[in-house]
């Protein structure tokens, strides 16, 4: 079964349906998700900052992230559970998204900075924790822990624009092949439909 | 009076540049979302400490120091952008409840932030019994959470 079947199936769900048809519950989880980026994102930030020595130099690094994290994860918790009830209400416009894809990979890439920052700069901490301005490699996971979470925010943003959306056609063949979608299927769709 | 200036803020050169871009919104929108996760990270990281959580090691003034530049500056871009914002649709503003939630309470919150919330929290010796730090914290986290929720309820009104 393909993604997009999966998603298709899921969309035909009694929740999906309740979620796509109600009239507070969806602008709800959104104002949660969009507001719980002030949690999340915003401990991460500092964490980063940190990361890049702008921030609380004084303090380790170390006792920045032992005494953040537990709170970026509480926000990324919530940042999980209300984005996929979000994808829930409308998975086949999301999976056919060209900004929602363009998230997701971000959000593999910036878990990836962080996997590397644990088995690399962090096994290290103990030799540069209380510096004000730690070694390149902590630096640049801060670094590109913030422009990945840029990314995030505004492609997040950009996913309510229907812009590239497979029911707007014509788009170029490159979009189309970014968004997975299938233009002759939908083609012989419309004119069953007739 | 108030819906003069709406109006004559919808006639603006600049109104007319942002309603007729089909991509200026969403980008200033955006950049928007950007600020607030950094005003997010800088106010909630204070009235976090002020409540005795996160950095409750460090010293509230070395805290809220560090803390206040970057506040300053996401500050000055959400300012920024959301004049934007409120160019491109004022009378649509002007009609929306949530509008008015946001703006009273984004004035409310940012004297309450540079008066009472600044002096408890730099001050190298705050002779205040604890308490009040707590009620300045809930207080702050009260006034933001009105100008965040009032914003994004904004978008689904209309």
């Amino acid at each position: 079964m393909s993604l997009l079947a999966v998603c298709q199936w899921l969309a035909d769900t009694r929740g999906s349906i309740a979620l796509r048809e109600s009239i507070y519950m969806y602008p709800l989880i959104e104002s949660v998700h969009v507001l719980t980026l002030c949690l999340f994102v915003g401990m991460s930030v500092l964490l980063d900052l940190r990361l890049l020595g702008w921030m609380l130099p004084q303090v380790r690094a170390s006792e920045m992230a032992d005494r953040l994290v537990p709170w970026m994860k509480a926000g990324f918790a919530l940042m999980i559970v209300t984005g996929a009830l979000l994808f829930y209400g409308i998975p086949v416009r999301y999976y056919q998204n060209i900004f929602f894809r363009v998230k997701m990979i971000a959000l593999v890439l910036a878990g990836l900075n962080a996997f590397l920052f644990e088995i690399g700069a962090r096994r290290r901490a103990a030799d540069w924790d209380a510096r004000p301005v730690p070694p390149a490699a902590a630096r640049a996971a801060g670094a590109a822990s913030l422009a990945l979470w840029a990314v995030i925010i505004v492609s997040g943003r950009m996913i309510a624009y229907n812009w590239f959306d497979c029911d707007k056609q014509p788009q170029s063949a490159f979009i189309n092949w970014a968004t997975g979608c299938d233009v002759e299927s939908l083609e012989s769709q419309v004119s069953s439909l007739k | 009076m108030t819906l003069s200036f709406f109006q004559w803020c919808e006639g603006t050169a600049i109104s007319a540049a942002l309603k007729a871009s089909p991509w200026a919104f969403a980008v200033i929108e955006s950049v928007h979302l950007l600020g607030l996760a950094v005003i997010g990270g800088a106010v909630l990281v204070v009235d976090m400490r002020l409540l005795g959580l996160g950095l409750k090691n460090q010293r509230m003034a070395d805290v809220s120091r560090s803390a206040f530049p970057w506040l300053v500056g996401s500050l000055a871009v959400m300012l920024a952008t959301g004049t934007l914002l409120f160019l491109s649709e004022p009378l649509k503003c002007y009609d929306s409840r949530p509008f008015w939630v946001k703006m009273i309470s984004l004035a409310l919150a940012i004297l309450f932030t540079f008066t009472i919330r600044l002096k408890v929290t730099t001050a190298d010796e705050v002779p205040v019994r604890p308490i009040w730090f707590k009620l300045v914290a809930l207080v702050s986290l009260a006034l933001w959470f009105g100008v965040g929720a009032g914003g994004r309820w904004i978008g689904f009104s209309g």
